[in-house]
């Protein structure tokens, strides 16, 4: 470049690649991808869909946590909310920021502190206990994704918001939907808008205040709202928040935490021995795995990254998964180790918008893995794993292992 | 307004500089400017030593404040509302009023900190969170102005209907009557109500009788009492009010404590400007962190024996005085050993 141009717009050359990150091919395998985006430059263009990118660690969690220069409220999909209409009214915690990202988000932050989810550990653990024996009577086989790591989440987590029993078929693919609809309207997203309808509508139905059970987080979501600390017409909509960010991440972290220890027999003994290390391993995963692979942030005025000056208005996509293998900030990055200390791992996000049921998942994995452990002396992959596409989770669509009683 | 403090603070600075030096590292803020905004009230605006972001804070959020204490070494802790702006990322401002009866926080600050300074810093933390309102009526008693600034800026990006009852003794002791001015803009949004040109306000005409109207209130106990007593209007909430702490904390860490992980019995000699968590890892202890900044709850570990020195933004006072646990990304100890769960 030479020194004279005297034109207005980046100072340092932004790459423009020709990669589309919701292409099946990316999202069946993204490391090659995450490799050239990460190697291209700190910041990237993405020609398909005319966007900023940011692939290594530094950046991303820059791009995360400055609310100021980037926000969430035009959307933290693809869609530019300034431009066009988003298909559900926006999250008030998602997709909004200071100040009306406080008040509900300080209400879910207090509901989920890991001091309030105690109350629930007793129970959880059971049910992980009944969950895993009831698995073991029908045999050494599993899926781990259909006999385990969905079955869980769904026995626990509904009864803990205050959800009614029936309809509750409908929390997997309504989080499934909103995870694809923050990337394009690409096939993903057309295949799941057939049935959505009902789906939405069940939803919308669970939140309202006389279908939640007395004491769940729902009920003390609408209590809040009593006294005055969010409003009355925002308590739905920070229900419908737990029903969108709160099954299908976990079930992903769930899965991505057997995938990662499954044919790992001196990981399994050594956690027999030491559950001391339970919460290490599940971040470690996390990292390894980022369920949630991406999100968006919108510029809301000039903003310098990296040396490169973005121009207000303009959609930069974060990629997560990309940024929890950064070779500049992990060594060895892909490979899943128990001795890393996987600290400060964006895969629950960083900052105001950090993943505020985060606890909650840990509790759920801990649970899980403990009543696992307790009870299996070995555990084997049996077969290929097969990954469920969506645009935003990396997930599985089956886990088949075998697995040895103690 | 004000202008900076002269000259005649520099002989203090040189004296005071060693005891503040040794924490001018992790958990302080340095002190990036110190002026006189009204008679007897300074601002300090306060920034991380290394210009990086600071915690995320809302209106009415407080900020512990390690104050040096005269010719103790473990300091005071003072909490001071947060009164800037938080589009400000790397910047915290408060404002002080001088106390010559006060618990020696407030003259500690006026006297001996200095624009350089590092002081130990806790929080931020909320107990006075501005709940979302059709309408607004702030009341402020004097320094009581400094969490309701905030809260009066955030009302005007929403543009929601908020005036201001500001009550003072005179109004030469009255800061940020520039900004409220421009806050309030041509519309007669603040009353200014000096008791020595007016005498006593009568404060009971202000009460509120539309239930879309929410009070937030902070100022002198006396004060508080009265707008307390107005209760909530049918259909409506109660008064939000904060009082100045009358907790009085202990003093903050020692320069240098042990820190024990209970069941390997590994032990850590954790410095002034180093974590806890940093500490523990050299002797092969880890703690998993996220934010590293005592925001998001990760790294809560239980605390066996020991005083924890808090320096989250997560627990209440109620939980804080318990004791049984801390987040050791940020928070120390306030005696020479702490204990830990790990
Ligand atoms: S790591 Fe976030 S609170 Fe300690």
């Amino acid at each position: 470049m030479t020194a004279s141009t005297a034109t207005i717009g980046p100072r340092t050359e932004v790459p423009r690649l020709d990669i589309d990150p919701f292409s099946d091919a990316f999202l069946a395998d993204p490391f090659p991808f995450h490799e050239r985006l990460r190697e291209a430059a700190p910041v990237t263009y993405l020609e398909p869909y005319g966007v900023y990118a940011v692939a290594r660690y530094a950046e991303v969690h820059r791009a995360l946590t400055d609310w100021q220069g980037l926000q969430s409220a035009a959307g933290v999909g693809l869609s530019n909310f300034r431009k066009e209409p988003p298909w559900r009214p926006p999250s008030v915690l998602l997709e909004a920021d200071p100040p009306r990202h406080d008040a509900p988000r300080s209400v879910l932050v207090k509901l989920l502190s890991p001091r309030r989810l105690r109350a629930l550990e007793a129970g959880w653990r059971a049910d992980a206990a009944r969950v895993v024996d009831e698995m073991l009577a029908r045999g050494r086989d599993f899926d781990a994704v259909t006999d385990l790591a969905e079955v869980f989440p769904l026995r626990v987590f509904p009864d803990a918001i205050g959800l009614g029993d029936s309809g509750r078929e409908h929390l997997l693919p309504y989080g499934d939907f909103a995870f694809n609809a923050f990337g394009p309207r690409n096939r993903l997203v057309e295949e799941g808008q057939a049935g959505i309808g009902p789906t939405m509508a069940w939803i919308d139905a669970q939140c309202r205040r006389e279908n939640l059970a007395p004491g769940g987080i729902g009920q003390q979501i609408w209590e809040a709202a009593d006294r005055g600390e969010i409003t009355a017409e925002q308590a739905p909509f920070v229900v419908r928040s737990l029903l969108t960010a709160g099954v299908d991440t976990t079930v992903t972290g769930i899965a991505s935490v057997l995938h990662a220890l499954a044919d790992r027999p001196e990981d399994w003994r050594r956690l027999r021995a030491d559950r001391s290390l339970l919460p290490r391993v599940f971040e470690e995963a996390v990292r390894l795995e980022s369920p949630v692979q991406t999100f968006f942030r919108t510029t809301t005025q000039p903003v310098e990254l990296a040396g490169v000056e973005i121009p207000a208005d303009e959609k930069v996509l974060m990629f997560l998964g990309a940024a929890n293998r950064d070779w500049r900030r992990w060594h060895d990055p892909h490979a899943f180790d128990l001795h890393r200390d996987p600290s400060g791992h964006v895969g629950f996000g960083m900052g105001l918008h950090q993943c505020v049921g985060q606890h909650l998942a840990r509790l759920e994995a801990v649970s899980v893995l403990d009543a696992l452990l307790d009870r299996v002396t070995a555990l084997e992959t049996t077969g290929p794993a097969r990954r469920h596409l969506n645009n935003t989770l990396r997930g599985f669509e089956a886990l088949p292992m075998r697995l040895t009683a103690a | 307004m004000g202008g900076d403090l002269g000259g005649g603070n520099a002989v203090i600075d040189r004296a005071r500089s060693a005891a503040t030096e040794r924490r001018a590292s992790a958990g302080t803020l340095r002190v990036a400017r110190k002026r006189v905004v009204a008679e007897g009230v300074v601002e300090l605006t306060l920034v991380s030593p290394d210009g990086a972001r600071l915690p995320d804070w809302a209106p009415g959020a407080h900020i512990d404040l390690v104050v040096p204490a005269d010719g103790a070494d473990a300091g005071l802790v003072r909490q001071y509302s947060l009164c800037g702006d938080r589009w400000r990322p790397a910047e915290y401002r408060i404002m002080v009023q001088r106390e010559a009866d006060g618990r020696g926080g407030s003259v500690a600050i006026h006297d001996r900190v200095a624009e350089g300074d590092a002081l130990g810093f806790g929080g931020p933390r909320n107990h006075f969170r501005m709940a979302p309102a059709a309408e607004y009526l702030f009341v402020a008693g004097g320094i009581g102005i400094t969490p309701l600034l905030p809260m009066i800026d955030q009302a005007r990006r929403l543009q929601q209907p908020w005036r201001l009852l500001y009550l003072g003794r005179s109004a030469r002791r009255l800061a940020g009557l520039a900004e409220l001015a421009e806050l309030g803009g041509a519309e007669d949004r603040v009353a200014v109500h000096a008791a020595d040109e007016l005498g006593r306000a009568d404060l009971d005409a202000w009460r509120p009788a539309d239930p879309a109207v929410r009070v937030f209130a902070c100022g002198p106990n006396r004060l508080l009492d009265a707008v307390e007593a107005w209760g909530a209007p049918p259909g409506g909430l109660a008064p939000r009010v904060e009082r100045f702490t009358a907790q009085v904390s202990a003093g903050a860490s020692p320069s240098a404590f042990e820190v024990v992980a209970a069941h390997s019995g590994a032990t850590a000699t954790v410095d002034a400007g180093e974590s806890v968590v940093d500490a523990l890892r050299r002797v092969g202890v880890d703690v998993i962190t996220s934010c590293a900044q005592g925001v998001c709850g990760t790294c809560e570990t239980g605390v066996l024996a020991g005083d924890p020195d808090h320096r989250d933004s997560l627990l209440d006072d109620a939980e804080r005085a318990r004791g049984d646990c801390m987040f050791p990304c940020v928070s120390r100890s306030r005696a020479a050993r702490l204990v830990l769960d790990l």
